[in-house]
């Protein structure tokens, strides 16, 4: 079973690396650009039949290592 | 000789790149990013750095730049342009020189003097210095491992187009005298008229014995002349 | 939003502190002003048990421009130039996130440097970690390293000294110190005092988010197990921005546009202002509506006590906005005049036409709570240690032992990750006793180093405390530099705990006596008070920044042997004091008796003989002998260039393993042409100064008489290893 992990800063925390990006496109004339945050994405697959326990195995998986739960929020996407 | 330095927010080698240049004789100009005109000019370097904090990608928002443009023109109308690091970085995001620089292969920053071999004499970077001369030089930077595809990688072997191999102490070229993984053990790269050379090791840290050696000084006279 | 004692508490502030808070407004604070009380009353900022005793430190000579009390310390070092340079804990936050904790340590001390007018040439840094064998050690120290490294990278200041050090006192406490040096023209130096009233007061740099609301509340509370929940008080750094920040202040302090400036730190835009007015004795009236903030409806609470980073407040003279402004543009930063002086002594806070807070300066500054706080004095042991009594074990087997420990082995894998050249200046880089800068365009530099000895200071706190001031010096010595300043960063645990609040006292006492005595003042440094988890303390463990100076850089003298042949003697008398050595420590996991005593004379003497030979271009290489004794520095001056040393046993019948592992201090090896032997032999004779002939350098085998011979290229590898299989 296969899953998408999107790793993204918290709302609140300085994201320097979005704030760059964001001003770049502006200069390149997307006007209708409101905000980008940049995040991480991990596609994990485990041998795990029960979607229900498999997600459970992947949120450690994210706490333990994937994410800085500090800082970070994340995301589980079956695909 | 003219020569322009180019400054992004972020470049922190262009003090270096331009105390280096002047020593050489060049009479030289700092141009920030945000001009639209390029003053005349011989050699344009793009120095190292991290600009736009490298963030994104290393040199991706920097080669979206509108100075850029005006390097790409000057490029095309011959120009002598010397990129390092950062500026190589820079170099392969314009299109200017093909393939990329990815993560060294540690995964970690690497700052050491290592060994890169003169693959290539006939350039207007070159002439001064022996075919396969040793030089000891300073390599500073996170992506320095060179990747580019099948067609390009024989282009680069059969028009000699490899400026510099890392290499050991004695010339060897191997995985072991290969700091980040790059392909080939390649440092630095021609395009293909050789106007244009992108070099991760930096040739203006080596132009003072007393701080490190002069092995970079070839580099630049050979540009002077 | 009603004043509880759990609001109280949460922020830190004792019972009696707030009786103190509603005597100065002579009301209840809102919850505004109680949170401005928190921050500026805190231990980071206010000292308020550290400054009854920071007052003995000696802090003038004629080399001092500017001592403590400012963003950091300045030096005279002729010709107009002047080193500014500072040293600051960012340990708390590196634990709970190493990679951004330590990076935004480096951010925060390079503002320092910067905020007073200098380009900052050098970054060191000095940090700490558990036991090797810790699980949380290996993540934490490459977060850290990769944190520093980042930060200054990035920014583009080598990188170009430190220490890492392991010891299992640090498992669930990691220090994280950063040191930044700059250089400025002396009189060009900017202050933090505010003058003049009705002036401009500017707010430039990064956007305030709610980064670190109270981190400098948590910077003074211990750890505990939930710890993790005051993780959201870390904040992410952003060299990029800093670097741009950097180049626009010194662009705008080319001229006279610039009355006082100040980084927005620990405590933010409250503390930056609250010192601004405090200095000039003025008061501050702020519009808080005009703070460019990152996130929407921040409160002004949330305003003031944001750690954003990349952030400045600069006091502009009249009708210079519009020049300034300009400048800030260029470099894409923000830059709002936010508020105004005037001579109410008042901090004012207005938000959105109303008055929100307004609380009487000194309340906030010079009336702040001082504690002197209960202190005991260290028992001290007797114990001493009968090496004959110990397993034994040959001389050559310790050695190697020791030279492959993690604290003893090469740490090229950190320093490798740090930019030590960018700048073009850096004459000599990590690995040396001091590193080497030059200023720039000049034939003379400055030599750096920084040092610390938990072991001893835990043992001996006023030993301790000496020690590494000598040590210091005598790093800088080392490389032929003058000593002229010092900075501290005073790591210890618990305060309102006697034991620690007297290793302390103690340590302080130390580094008083040495820096007086070898006339070597401090200038500049910060207290880091409760570090430890659940009331055990970390070891005592401050940490000295020195900076001297090289009038004529000709050629950097190494540690490393140059030549074969050439005469080795050591400077300074071995008495083979093992207690608290790294020898009883790595063999014999023995932490027992005290450390060696620190004769200042001998230290101050045999300092400025070294110096002189040096100077006189008489010596090839020299070392400073310190951690593990005579061996180990005789094996460190070998790696360099895999040269060999062939050295005699004592002529005296000293024990073999005290003559060479004892840890006695003010000592030095150097390394002399044969030819250079008589006149270094005199000089040193005249000076009254015990030196011994203890043999010659030679080709592939350090070797001592009938003891250990082993290939140079072998011990290069055994001492190479640990970090490279880590």
């Amino acid at each position: 079973m296969k899953f998408s992990v999107t790793v993204t800063l918290k709302k609140d925390v300085l994201d320097p690396q979005g704030k760059v990006v964001q001003t770049t496109l502006k200069n390149l004339g997307f006007a209708e650009l409101r905000s980008v945050r940049q995040g991480k994405f991990f596609e994990v697959e485990v041998d795990e039949l029960d979607q229900r326990k498999a997600e459970i195995k992947i949120k450690e998986m994210c706490e333990k290592l994937l994410v800085n739960l500090i800082i970070e929020d994340y995301k589980i996407v079956k695909i | 000789m003219k020569s322009s330095v180019i400054v992004f927010p972020g470049s922190n080698c262009d003090r270096d790149i331009a105390v280096a240049l002047e020593k050489m004789q060049f009479k030289n100009q700092m141009i920030w990013h945000k001009e639209t005109t390029l003053p005349k000019s011989d050699l344009i370097v793009i120095p190292g750095g991290f600009s736009y904090g490298d963030y994104l990608r290393s040199g991706a928002i920097a080669g979206k730049s509108s100075i850029i443009n005006e390097v790409i023109k000057a490029a095309n109308s011959g120009c002598l342009i010397l990129g390092i690091c950062n500026g190589f970085q820079i170099l392969t995001e314009t299109g200017l020189l093909k393939g990329t620089l990815l993560r060294n292969k540690n995964l970690k920053f690497i700052n050491k003097d290592v060994y890169i071999k003169v693959m290539n004499t006939a350039s207007r970077f070159t002439s001064k210095y022996q075919n396969n001369q040793i030089l000891k030089i300073n390599i500073a930077h996170n992506e320095g491992n060179y990747f580019t595809d099948k067609k390009h990688r024989e282009e680069l072997q059969k028009e000699n187009l490899i400026a510099f191999k890392y290499c050991d102490e004695s010339g060897n070229i191997s995985q072991n005298s290969n700091p980040n993984g790059a392909l080939d053990n390649i440092a630095g790269i021609f395009n293909l008229k050789k106007n244009i050379l992108g070099m991760m090791p930096h040739p203006e840290r080596m132009v003072d014995k007393f701080i490190s050696n002069d092995d970079g000084v070839n580099l630049f006279s050979s540009l002077i002349n | 939003m009603k004043i509880t004692n759990k609001i109280i508490e949460n922020h830190g502030l004792k019972k009696d502190e707030y009786k103190n808070i509603q005597k100065f407004l002579k009301r209840d604070p809102n919850i505004l002003e109680l949170g401005i009380f928190s921050a500026m009353w805190n231990e980071h900022c206010s000292y308020k048990s550290s400054k009854v005793h920071l007052k003995k430190l000696p802090t003038k000579g004629k080399q001092v421009i500017q001592g403590p009390g400012e963003n950091a310390g300045v030096i005279d070092i002729g010709d107009n130039d002047a080193i500014i340079f500072k040293i600051e804990s960012h340990n708390h936050p590196s634990f709970i996130e190493p990679y951004q904790g330590a990076a935004t340590g480096v951010g925060g001390i390079l503002r320092d440097v910067f905020t007073m007018g200098a380009r900052p040439i050098a970054l060191l840094n000095s940090i700490h970690f558990g036991s090797p064998t810790h699980p949380k050690t290996k993540s934490l120290l490459n977060g850290v390293v990769s944190g520093i490294g980042g930060y200054g990278n990035c920014i583009g200041i080598p990188t170009v000294a430190g220490e890492t050090k392991f010891n299992e006192t640090y498992n669930e406490n990691i220090l994280v110190n950063a040191m930044a040096v700059g250089h400025a023209k002396k009189d060009k130096i900017f202050y933090s005092k505010a003058k003049g009233i009705n002036k401009s007061v500017v707010y430039v740099g990064s956007k305030t988010g709610r980064d670190g609301i109270h981190g400098a509340s948590m910077a003074s509370a211990e750890f505990d197990e939930n710890s993790e929940e005051k993780k959201p008080t870390v904040q992410v750094g952003d060299p990029f921005t800093e670097k741009l920040l950097l180049e626009a202040c010194l662009e705008l302090m080319k001229d006279n546009s610039i009355i006082s400036i100040q980084d927005m730190g620990a405590a933010g835009l409250t503390s930056s202002s609250v010192e601004m007015a405090s200095k000039g004795s003025l008061g501050i009236e702020l519009e808080l509506d005009k703070v460019p903030c990152r996130e929407e409806n921040m409160t002004p609470y949330e305003m003031m006590l944001s750690e954003s980073q990349e952030r400045m407040l600069i006091i502009l003279e009249d009708g210079k906005e519009n020049h300034a402004r300009k400048i800030f543009d260029k470099w894409d930063l923000d830059f709002v005049v936010i508020g105004r002086t005037n001579n109410s002594k008042n901090l004012t806070l207005k938000f959105n036409g109303k008055v929100e807070g307004e609380i009487p300066i000194e309340a906030l500054a010079e009336k702040a709570p001082v504690y002197n706080r209960k202190w005991i004095k260290k028992k001290l042991t007797k114990n001493k240690v009968n090496v004959k009594s110990l397993k034994k074990i040959k001389l050559e087997n310790a050695l190697i032992k020791i030279i492959s420990s993690p604290n003893h082995s090469n740490k090229n894998w950190v320093t490798e990750q740090f930019d030590q050249m960018v700048m073009c200046d850096t004459a000599q880089r990590s690995g040396s006793d001091a590193a080497i800068i030059r200023i720039h365009n000049k034939d003379k530099a400055i030599a750096v180093s920084v040092d610390s000895s938990a072991n001893y200071c835990k043992s001996h706190p006023i030993s301790g405390g000496k020690q590494i001031v000598a040590e210091n010096w005598r790093n800088l010595i080392s490389v032929g530099a003058k000593p002229l300043a010092i900075t501290n960063c005073l790591n210890f645990g618990n305060p309102e705990n006697e034991i620690v609040m007297g290793e302390f006292a103690e340590c302080l006492e130390g580094i008083r006596e040495a820096c007086e005595y070898l006339e070597y003042p401090v200038v500049s440094g910060n207290v880091s008070f409760y570090n430890g988890t659940n009331k055990k303390n970390i070891y005592p463990t401050p940490v000295i920044g020195g900076v001297g100076l090289i009038k004529k850089l000709t050629e950097p003298l190494t540690h490393c042997f140059k030549n074969f042949g050439s005469k080795i003697i050591i400077v300074g008398k071995t008495f083979g004091h093992l207690e608290q050595s790294c020898f009883l420590k790595e063999i014999h996991s023995i932490i027992d008796g005290k450390p060696p005593d620190i004769n200042l004379l001998n230290e101050k003497n045999n300092g400025e003989v070294v110096l002189k030979l040096i100077n006189d271009k008489l010596v090839s290489s020299a070392h400073d002998i310190s951690s593990g004794g005579l061996i180990i520095a005789l094996s460190e001056m070998s790696i360099g260039n895999k040269i060999g040393v062939k050295i005699n046993k004592p002529h005296n019948l000293m024990n073999l393993t005290e003559y060479f592992f004892g840890e006695d201090q003010g000592r030095y090896i150097l390394e002399i042409n044969e030819e250079n032997l008589k006149k270094v032999e005199k000089i040193l004779k005249s000076n009254n100064t015990y030196y011994e002939n203890i043999g010659y350098t030679q080709e592939n085998f350090f070797e001592i008489d009938g003891e250990v011979k082993i290939n140079t290229n072998e011990l290069f590898k055994i001492n190479n290893q640990w970090y490279n299989n880590f």
